[in-house]
């Protein structure tokens, strides 16, 4: 294979592999939430690295599954998908277009900087619905790991807040 | 597989492996206990959730366990055929669960202590339990903040839960001391820069929970004695019946899957 023909295949299996959506928050593809990692050629072959959100998401399963399905619609065989720890996922991987979906989407979308660590004090998020500050939080975990259930005060509409990690 | 028990070759950094893992696992299954008994739906969910994060932890372990021990062992056989006997985990992860103020005030403490050890374990030596505990550290500082609130709200509360919470910080308390133990299998890897010591982590977990215990209006129990024993193997009765549940599937049809 030349130099040339493995940029094709590559660009060709990113193409494919970038679509596929989380299986939990199906607005969101992989690439959107920083969980598609790379796409490479290795020995001729395709090799899509992704990386978790949670140590313990049950979704990777699913997701690989679905990489596998993407490559072989596009015509693309032998390709492996390789789950990586390092680096960590953060919320900040997340792109903007991919914010902008959460938030179409009812989720209000994390905030830069990743998790914070400090013991005490809350967070300020913004209502997805009608984008008022006056929110509080019902409940640090939600329907998945990556989301908190809050309500907006204003609106009176509970929302899922996409957890910063 | 086979329903008898396996043997691991526990090398020190197989020894350790296995003994994070099974906090984590141990830990974990407690949580799941939970699930369909919760006290409110959200807590339910919040239990589940931490538990997931855990169990994904151990999961992690224990694969590089295996391939460590590179004996034909795996993720399943480590948790489904070890005898408690054979389990390392620390005695306060296997305690019961006891009311909702029990299991919360178990959760304070061991988080407290997970939050700062796997963020010093991120400068580990080694790559892969580096990538561990760059996971661990971001859960477990939700862990610890999620725990910790309840701890406050409980504490603060009404007598009856005042009182509560008070005496399984007591009943807890002794088994608090073995976290920070440090033995000549882990004390070889520690010089090796492979893992840290845990002992200087104490000073941390002093303040969180000195912080916490004091927002809550409970007392910090002054009795220095610390039960141990858990790292070696020798645990209390209630690991022998948790293992009975979460085996019993794979030791009555082995190999089971679904």
């Amino acid at each position: 294979m030349t130099p040339a023909d493995a940029e094709a295949l590559r660009l060709r299996a990113l193409q494919a592999v970038k679509g596929v959506c989380d299986p939990e928050i199906p607005v969101l593809t992989i690439a959107d939430l920083g969980v598609l990692r790379d796409v490479a050629i290795r020995d001729g072959r395709v090799e899509v690295t992704i990386t978790p959100t949670y140590s313990g998401c049950p979704a990777m399963n699913m997701i690989q599954f679905e990489i596998e399905m993407a490559l072989d619609r596009a015509g693309i065989g032998g390709g492996q998908v390789r789950t990586v720890l390092s680096p960590a996922w953060t919320t900040d991987w997340m792109t903007e277009d991919g914010r902008r979906k959460l938030r179409e989407y009812g989720v209000s979308p994390p905030k830069p900087g990743g998790g914070r660590r400090e013991l005490f004090g809350v967070e300020e998020v913004e209502c997805p619905h009608c984008g008022s500050a006056n929110t509080r939080v019902l409940s640090e975990f939600g329907s998945t790991s990556c989301k908190a259930l809050w309500r907006c005060e204003d609106c009176r509409e509970p929302f899922d807040y996409f957890k910063c990690h | 597989m086979a329903t008898t028990s396996i043997q691991v070759n526990e090398t020190p950094l197989v020894l350790y492996l296995l003994r994070r893992a099974d906090d984590a696992l141990i830990l974990g299954h407690r949580l799941s206990e939970w699930i369909g008994l919760g006290p409110i739906l959200e807590e339910e969910m919040a239990l589940g959730n931490i538990g997931l994060d855990l169990i994904g932890q151990a999961r992690s372990l224990y694969a590089y366990a295996a391939e460590a021990e590179a004996a034909g062992n795996d993720e399943d056989t480590f948790a489904y055929l070890r005898d408690a006997p054979q389990y390392r985990n620390l005695l306060l992860a296997e305690q019961p669960n006891g009311d909702f103020g029990q299991t919360m005030v178990r959760q304070l403490f061991y988080s407290a202590f997970a939050d700062p050890y796997w963020r010093a374990m991120t400068a580990s030596g080694d790559a892969t339990l580096a990538a561990v505990a760059a996971k661990s550290e971001k859960e477990s500082a939700y862990h610890l903040r999620h725990s910790s609130e309840w701890v406050i709200r409980l504490g603060d509360g009404t007598q009856e839960s005042h009182a509560r919470v008070q005496e399984a910080v007591d009943v807890l308390w002794p088994y608090t001391g073995e976290m920070f133990e440090c033995d000549a299998a882990e004390r070889t890897l520690a010089d090796g820069r492979t893992v840290i010591d845990p002992a200087p982590l104490r000073d941390a977990w002093d303040g969180t929970i000195g912080a916490v215990l004091s927002r809550a209006t409970l007392t910090l129990p002054q009795n220095g004695w610390m039960q141990s024993g858990g790292r070696t193997g020798r645990h209390s009765e209630h690991l022998g019946h948790l293992l009975s549940t979460m085996q019993h599937v794979q030791r009555t049809y082995p190999g089971a899957a679904w």
